[in-house]
């Protein structure tokens, strides 16, 4: 009895916080279309999270190159497939691994880091401070980051994916004895619209998925320091989940147009 | 008791109510702050004082009652003016709440940004009110830098900037050691006389109420429990009242 009623209470909390989010977002729509914008800020928080985040998704998009290559290979020689190398590993990396990927690494690195700051700023009054002081603080600390993380996003996804295909025609090179120029020249022929369009298209919904949630939490934070802790943690589980469910729609709705 | 008969009451709050549940904090608050006066407002921890001053600036909003700044009811005011309003309020926060990602200055400028005409001249600004407190050497550290009592008179500078009508100070020497509370209760002084503001001070410290009160209300279970001079309310034979003077 007592454990049905707790899981009917994380069910309704659950279901609250996601009507919560959900007006946080409305009025992220709200005040990003109104004047005044704040555009040195948003271009700092621009700068701050591509900076921040550059470093680690290199590497990551590195190490998925070789390691995807790596797994791969034996099973192509199998087959007498391991030309189709170039083609298959830029298609998945591009299509799905890739954005999939570099967004997780970004939920953990920006959602986690913008839950921390705004959660550390609300118990702090440094957000009451800013709104006593005649400021809109969501206009200056939520809008400028969701457009951010937004913006940052599609440009990280496309520098991991570079890098991991670099890392990739490494691999092919030292084992292969494939050429970067024929390895690229394959890739390029291999991608097409229908592969770049949609992937790029969801990694702006991805950005916006990472700010949203990590400035939600934040911005809401409660519990004084340990609020904080619980604010950066539940920002990257629930933007992590938001990214596979909007993934799940980008896939179901690029199959409608471009029939996978 | 100094009477205010004459003078005019810049603030005003009628029987102010909120509630937590059923945990009811203020249960039928009223004050008069008059220009130009200190209104040094004690009470127990939980008794509602920071709960009051969040209901004045518009942070949290009252059951029932009025709150009148200026003449203007805030219940009335659209958020647009409600934040015109809020440049006449200067807000001493408890922990300073300085901006942690911003310089001294920078923290000085950003209340200006919404006042055109005042942040052509920030620098000038900037640098006079920083003069006042005597910390224009901090200009361009960063707060983390910044001991206790210097957060705190940043702070109140960011407070200043505005040259706002009415000042509230939570707690304004709490955490500091004695001489930098003597040190900001000179300050507090110093800056009533210079800008001549009304100031709303929320303290437990009795050296402080009694240095710089012109009038004391004690907040007792959500309701004005007694008011008046330092002397008056420390010579009384009240229980309740006595308790805060041992």
């Amino acid at each position: 009895m007592a454990i049905s009623l707790k899981i009917s209470q994380n069910i309704k909390s659950f279901f609250l916080e996601i009507g919560e989010l959900s007006f946080f977002a409305i009025r992220f729509f709200k005040e990003a279309f109104t004047k005044p914008f704040e555009f040195k800020e948003l271009l700092r928080q621009c700068y701050n999270m591509g900076n921040r985040s550059i470093l680690l998704v290199g590497v990551t998009g590195f190490i998925l190159g070789l390691v995807f290559t790596l797994q791969s290979r034996p099973t192509l020689l199998e087959f007498g497939a391991v030309a189709w190398m170039p083609s298959m590993v830029s298609i998945s990396i591009v299509r799905e691994i890739g954005p999939v990927i570099i967004a997780l690494i970004c939920a953990g690195k920006i959602s986690s880091g913008i839950g921390a700051e705004l959660g550390s700023m609300r118990v702090t009054e440094q957000i009451d401070a800013m709104e006593v002081s005649g400021t809109n603080p969501f206009k200056y600390l939520v809008v400028t980051r969701v457009v951010a993380a937004t913006l940052m996003l599609p440009l990280l996804i496309v520098f991991g994916d570079t890098i991991a295909l670099i890392g990739s025609a490494l691999i092919e090179y030292l084992k292969g004895e494939v050429s970067f120029l024929l390895y690229f020249n394959k890739v390029v022929k291999a991608l097409k619209f229908s592969d770049v369009l949609p992937a790029t298209a969801k990694s702006f919904f991805f950005g916006f998925a990472i700010g949203l949630v990590g400035s939600f939490k934040g911005y809401y934070c409660k519990k004084g320091t340990m609020g904080v802790g619980e604010a950066s943690n539940s920002a990257v589980v629930y933007a992590s989940m938001l990214l596979f469910i909007i993934d799940f729609i980008a896939v179901f709705v690029s199959d409608i147009f471009f029939e996978i | 008791m100094k009477k205010y008969n004459n003078i005019q009451s810049v603030l005003k709050i009628r029987e102010l109510r909120k509630s937590f549940g059923d945990n009811h904090v203020l249960n039928g608050f009223s004050l008069d702050l008059y220009e130009g006066e200190n209104l040094v407002i004690m009470g127990k921890s939980g008794s509602g004082k920071s709960v009051m001053i969040k209901c004045l600036v518009g942070l949290l909003f009252p059951d029932s009652g009025k709150i009148e700044i200026m003449g203007n009811d805030i219940a009335d005011l659209k958020q647009v003016d409600m934040n015109i309003l809020r440049m006449q309020i200067g807000f001493l926060f408890q922990g300073s709440a300085l901006y942690d990602s911003m310089t001294v200055r920078e923290n000085l400028e950003f209340p200006l940004r919404k006042h055109k005409e005042m942040y052509e001249k920030k620098d000038e600004l900037v640098v006079e009110t920083l003069e006042s407190v005597g910390l224009l050497s901090a200009i361009d550290l960063m707060p983390e830098e910044l001991s206790g009592g210097m957060k705190r008179r940043v702070a109140l500078a960011r407070a200043l900037i505005l040259k706002p009508k009415i000042i509230i100070y939570d707690e304004p020497t709490t955490g500091l050691d004695p001489i930098t509370a003597k040190e900001i209760i000179q300050l507090m002084r110093a800056i009533q006389e210079k800008y001549n503001t009304s100031s709303l001070i929320i303290t437990h410290d009795i050296d402080c109420a009694r240095v710089i009160s012109n009038r004391m209300i004690l907040l007792i279970d959500g309701v004005n429990y007694a008011e008046g001079t330092f002397n008056e309310l420390a010579n009384s034979t009240d229980k309740k009242i006595k308790a805060f003077f041992k």
